[in-house]
C-alpha cells in the first residue's frame, strides 16, 4: 500500500519535467512559424517602423531565450502573463474556456464510460450472439465516420428535423446548469459516439481473454452462473487494460475536441488555442498546451494508481 | 430436490454410475474420440484412482463426473448417473445446482485455479452463498474450522489472504477446503499434487486422506503417478488413449498387474550403471553469490562439471537451482565469485562473452511449448543456430539439419512442421537438437523432463545419455525428481534455499548417511506401497515428538 504515495510523488516530479519540456518545444515551435503577433495584427501593409514600435511595446524585440526566461519566471510566480493580441490576462481568458471544456468532457464521460463498460460486459456475456454483432457493427460504424460528419448528422436529425436540441451550443454567463446541459447534449452525444467503440471493444476483449483462464473454469465447476462469472471473476482481472483505455479516451475528450467545438460553435479551450496559434499569441498557446499536457500527465498517473489499487498483487505484497 | 437428496445414504451405496461414456474432441481431422466407452462406478466413502499418461482421457472423465466437458469436446454416448439423473442430459442451470454443492472439483494447479483478485475466504464462501445453502457468516465460521482441520497456519486469519500471499502447498489445501464447503457427495481431484514439491506433496496427500475419510465423501483421484494414488485409492482404473486397460483394488494392481502397460507404469528407469569420473573439468563455479535486485538467491555456490559427465542439481522450488543455470549461461551476472570454463576464467555477463563461448554453453528449458517460436518451422528452428554460429548456408545447412534430426530420432517429414504439429516429447527433442546445433561442450538442462509423461521422459533421458556417449557433451542437469537423478547423474549437488547442502558422487548420495535435508527429500518420494504414507507420517510424528522432548 505504501507504494502509492511514492508513485504519485515520482509521477508529479516527472510530470513537471514533462511540462517544462513541452513549454520549451511549443515556445520554439511557435517562434519558428513565419511572422509574429505584430505582423498578424498590423497586416501586410504596415510600415516597418510601426511594426518595430509595436514589437518593442510587446517586448518581442528581445532575444528568444530572454523572452522564454521572462515567461518562465512569471509562470513560477503563478502569472501566466497577458495575451499579446488583446492584452487580457491569460488566466482570465483561459479560466472560462477551461470550465466549458471540462463541462463538455465531463458530460460526455458521464455518459460514454458507463455505457461503454456496460456494452463491453454485455457483448462479452453474449459473445457471438446477434446482440454482440449488432453492437459491434453499430459502434464501429460511428467510430469510422469523421467527427464532423457525426456532428452534422446529429444536427440534421435532432435539431433541424426534430427541433429537440439547438444546433449551436454557445454558452453564456449565467446559464443555469440544466440549460447548459441542454445546450451541450448534441456535442456530448457526438463525442460519446466517437469514443464508445474504443472503450467497449477493449472491455469486451479484455474480459474474453480472461475467460480462458483456469480460474474461470474453476468458477464454472463451482456452479457459478455466467453473469457472476463475468462480473465477479473476469472483470476484476481485466481492469488494468480497461482503465488505460478509459483514461486515454478521457484525455481525448478534453484535448481532442476542437472539431466538435468548431461545428457547434462551442466556446472551449481547443478553439481558443487554434485562434491563438493563428495570431501567434504565444502566451495563450503556451498556457493551453501546458493545460493539455498536464491533463495527460495527471490522467495517466490516475490510471497507474487505479491499476495498483485494483491489483491485489501490487496492493498486498507477500 | 427430494430425489437428489435421497442420495445421502450409507457407505457402500453407488453414488455415481457411468455407463459406456464416449467423448469426442474437435481436431483438425474432424471429431476424434478421446474417451472410448468407459464404465465407472463410485461408491460412498470410496476413493477411485484414475491413472494414465497424458491423452489417457482421465481428466476428461473426471470433468464428465461434473457433467462438464472442455470447450471443443462433447459427450456422444453413454450415461452419467448421479442421484438417479443422467448428467449428460441435464441443462446448464440444473448442472449448476449440483456443481460445487453435490459434486466438487479440485484442480491441478491451485495457483491458477484460484482467482487472483479475491481473498481466499470470499472464494470459499462463494459456493455456499451463491447456491443459497449458507449465509456468509456461517460459511466463514465453517471455513475457519476446515482451515484448522487442514493444518493451515493461523486459520482465523488465513482466509483474509490473497492467493499470491500463500505457498503452493497451502493453496492446494485451501482448494480442498473450498471443495468441501458444501459437504459434497463426490470430489474429483485432478492431479492435485503434481505441481508441488515432494516434501509439500506429503502434507497435501495426508490432508486429503484425512478429510475424505472424516467426511465420508466419495472421491475420484486423477494422477499419472501410481505411487501417489497407491496411498489414497481403494480401487484403481488404469487408462490409456481413452480406453480402460485394467481395473482392480489397489493392492492387486500394485502386486499382480495383469496388463503389460500397468507393469510398464510400475517399472522405473534402470539406473545408469557406469558412472564416469573425468579428470578434465569443463565448468567450475567458485563461491558464487547472485541476487535479483536486493534479494539474494545464491550463497557461496561452488561446483564443477567434468568433461563428458552429468552433474545433477537437485532441490525444491525456490532452492535457487534455476538461478544457478542463469548464472552459468551469463543471463544473470553473479555479484560475487568466479566462473571457469575449459580451464579459463570467463566473464559473468553474457553481453561480454564472445560468440564462441556462447556457442559452447547451451541451455534447454523446462517448457518446450514456450521456448520454441510457434511461427518457426523445424527447418528454421535448427537452421538459425547453424547459420549464426557456424555460418552454414544452403545445401550444407540442410544436410546438417537432417543429421541433427537423425540424432534426435526424427525423420525428414518433420522438416517443414510447426512446433504445434509435434508432440510434447518431440518438441523437447527439437529443443535438444537446437542446443546440439551449436556443437556445445556443456548443455544446461533445466527440468527438461518434468513437463513430460514418464514413458516420454524416459525416451528423452535415454537420448541425452546416448548423445553424451557419442559426443562427449557435459550436462548440468537441474531437476527436482530423484528418479531422474538415479537414471542419469554421475554426481549430485543438493541445493536448499540458495545454498549447497550436499554434493558428491551419485552412489554416495543415495547411500546413507545423508544430510538431514537430503534425508527429508529421499524419504518424501512416494513409494509403490499403499502403507507408505501412513508409515512416513508416523515416523515423522515420532521424530517431532523426540525433538520436542530433547
Amino acid at each position: 500500500m505504501g507504494n502509492i504515495p511514492k508513485l504519485i510523488a515520482k509521477r508529479l516530479g516527472l510530470g513537471i519535467f514533462v511540462l517544462w519540456v513541452v513549454s520549451l518545444i511549443i515556445f520554439l515551435g511557435v517562434s519558428l512559424l513565419p511572422g509574429d503577433v505584430a505582423t498578424e495584427i498590423l497586416g501586410q501593409s504596415a510600415l516597418p517602423e510601426t511594426v518595430a514600435a509595436f514589437r518593442h511595446e510587446l517586448g518581442l524585440d528581445l532575444p528568444l531565450h530572454i523572452r522564454y526566461v521572462h515567461w518562465l519566471g512569471g509562470l513560477l510566480k503563478g502569472d501566466l502573463g497577458h495575451s499579446l493580441a488583446n492584452g487580457r490576462a491569460v488566466s482570465q481568458l483561459i479560466g472560462e474556456r477551461l470550465g466549458n471544456t471540462l463541462f463538455l468532457a465531463g458530460v460526455a464521460a458521464c455518459f460514454s464510460v458507463p455505457v461503454s463498460l456496460l456494452l463491453g460486459l454485455l457483448t462479452a456475456l453474449y459473445r457471438g450472439s446477434v446482440f454482440d454483432r449488432f453492437t459491434n457493427a453499430v459502434t464501429l460504424t460511428w467510430i469510422s465516420f469523421p467527427e464532423f460528419f457525426v456532428a452534422y448528422i446529429l444536427i440534421m436529425f435532432f435539431s433541424v428535423q426534430a427541433g429537440w436540441f439547438p444546433s449551436l451550443s454557445t454558452m453564456r454567463e449565467g446559464d443555469s446548469f440544466t440549460h447548459s446541459l441542454y445546450l451541450v447534449t448534441l456535442p456530448a452525444l457526438t463525442l460519446t459516439l466517437v469514443v464508445t467503440a474504443h472503450m467497449m471493444r477493449m472491455t469486451r476483449a479484455a474480459i474474453i481473454s480472461v475467460l480462458g483462464s483456469p480460474f474461470i473454469e474453476m468458477a464454472k465447476l463451482k456452479g457459478i452462473g455466467q453473469r457472476r462469472v463475468i462480473v465477479w471473476h473476469a472483470l476484476p482481472n481485466a481492469l488494468a487494460p480497461i482503465i488505460n483505455v478509459v483514461v486515454i479516451d478521457l484525455a481525448y475528450l478534453i484535448v481532442g475536441v476542437v472539431v466538435v467545438e468548431v461545428v457547434f460553435v462551442y466556446p472551449g479551450l481547443g478553439q481558443l488555442m487554434i485562434d491563438a496559434v493563428q495570431r501567434r499569441d504565444i502566451t495563450v498557446v503556451q498556457a493551453c498546451s501546458l493545460i493539455f499536457a498536464a491533463t495527460y500527465v495527471l490522467l495517466n498517473m490516475f490510471a497507474d494508481v487505479l491499476a495498483i489499487a485494483t491489483n491485489p498483487r501490487l496492493m498486498y505484497p507477500k | 430436490m427430494t430425489k437428489l437428496d435421497s442420495v445421502r445414504g450409507t457407505k457402500g451405496d453407488v453414488v455415481l454410475d457411468v455407463k459406456g461414456l464416449r467423448i469426442r474432441a474437435k481436431s483438425k481431422a474432424g471429431w476424434a474420440e478421446i474417451v472410448k466407452g468407459i464404465d465407472l462406478t463410485l461408491r460412498r466413502g470410496e476413493i477411485l484412482g484414475l491413472i494414465g499418461e497424458s491423452g489417457a482421457g482421465k481428466s476428461t472423465i473426471g470433468l464428465a463426473a461434473l457433467g462438464y466437458v472442455k470447450p471443443g469436446c462433447r459427450i456422444t454416448d453413454g450415461t452419467i448417473l448421479f442421484a438417479g439423473e443422467d448428467l449428460s442430459e441435464l441443462s446448464e442451470a440444473e448442472l449448476r445446482r449440483l456443481r460445487g454443492v453435490r459434486i466438487a472439483y479440485v484442480a491441478q494447479s491451485a495457483a491458477a485455479a484460484f482467482n487472483p483478485a479475491h481473498r481466499l475466504i470470499d472464494q470459499y464462501t462463494e459456493v455456499a452463498v451463491v447456491h443459497g445453502i449458507r449465509d456468509a457468516a456461517s460459511a466463514r465460521a465453517e471455513a475457519v474450522e476446515l482451515y484448522r482441520k487442514l493444518h493451515l497456519p493461523n486459520p482465523e486469519a488465513f482466509g483474509e489472504r490473497f492467493p499470491h500471499q500463500v505457498s503452493g502447498g497451502q493453496l492446494q489445501r485451501a482448494m480442498v477446503a473450498m471443495a468441501l464447503a458444501c459437504k459434497p457427495d463426490i470430489i474429483v481431484f485432478d492431479e492435485p499434487t503434481t505441481a508441488l514439491d515432494v516434501t509439500t506433496q506429503i502434507e497435501v496427500l495426508a490432508a486429503i486422506k484425512d478429510v475424505v475419510r472424516d467426511f465420508h465423501t466419495a472421491a475420484i483421484y486423477i494422477t499419472h503417478d501410481l505411487a501417489v494414488v497407491a496411498q489414497l485409492a481403494d480401487r484403481i482404473m488404469v487408462l490409456r488413449h481413452g480406453d480402460l486397460v485394467e481395473e482392480g483394488n489397489t493392492r492387486q494392481i500394485l502386486e499382480q498387474p495383469s496388463a503389460d502397460y500397468t507393469r510398464q507404469l510400475l517399472g522405473r528407469d534402470p539406473p545408469k550403471s557406469d558412472t564416469t569420473t573425468a579428470s578434465q573439468k569443463i565448468l567450475t563455479v567458485s563461491s558464487v553469490d547472485a541476487a535479483y535486485g536486493s534479494i539474494k538467491v545464491l550463497h557461496h555456490v561452488s561446483l564443477s562439471v567434468g568433461e563428458g559427465t552429468t552433474v545433477a542439481v537437485v532441490g525444491e522450488s525456490g532452492s535457487g537451482k534455476s538461478t544457478l543455470a542463469r548464472v552459468v549461461t551469463g543471463l544473470l551476472p553473479c555479484s560475487k565469485g568466479a566462473l571457469m570454463f575449459d580451464g579459463r576464467s570467463i566473464d559473468s555477463s553474457l553481453r561480454r562473452r564472445s560468440l564462441d563461448l556462447r556457442r559452447r554453453i547451451q541451455l534447454v528449458h523446462q517448457m518446450p511449448d514456450t521456448s520454441l517460436n510457434p511461427r518457426h518451422r523445424v527447418r528454421e528452428v535448427l537452421g538459425r543456430p547453424l547459420t549464426f554460429y557456424h555460418g552454414l548456408m544452403g545445401r550444407l545447412r540442410t544436410a546438417r539439419i537432417i543429421e541433427l534430426l537423425e540424432q534426435i530420432e526424427l525423420d525428414l517429414t518433420f522438416l517443414d512442421r510447426f512446433p504445434e504439429e509435434l508432440s510434447g516429447g518431440q518438441k523437447q527433442r527439437l529443443c535438444i537438437a537446437r542446443a546440439l546445433a551449436a556443437k556445445p561442450d556443456l548443455i544446461i538442462c533445466d527440468e527438461v523432463t518434468s513437463a513430460l509423461d514418464q514413458s516420454v521422459a524416459q525416451g528423452v533421458l535415454r537420448l541425452l545419455m546416448d548423445l553424451q556417449k557419442n559426443l562427449r557433451v557435459s550436462y548440468l542437469f537441474i531437476t527436482h525428481d530423484l528418479q531422474t537423478v538415479r537414471a542419469i547423474a554421475d554426481e549430485v549437488v543438493v541445493m536448499n534455499q540458495g545454498r549447497i547442502v550436499e554434493q558428491g558422487p551419485k552412489d554416495e548420495f543415495f547411500a546413507p548417511p545423508h544430510h538431514p535435508y537430503t534425508q527429508l527429500l529421499l524419504t518424501s518420494v512416494p513409494q509403490m506401497d499403499p502403507d507408505w504414507l501412513d508409515s512416513i507420517r508416523e515416523t515423522r510424528a515420532a521424530l517431532a515428538r523426540a525433538m520436542s522432548l530433547a
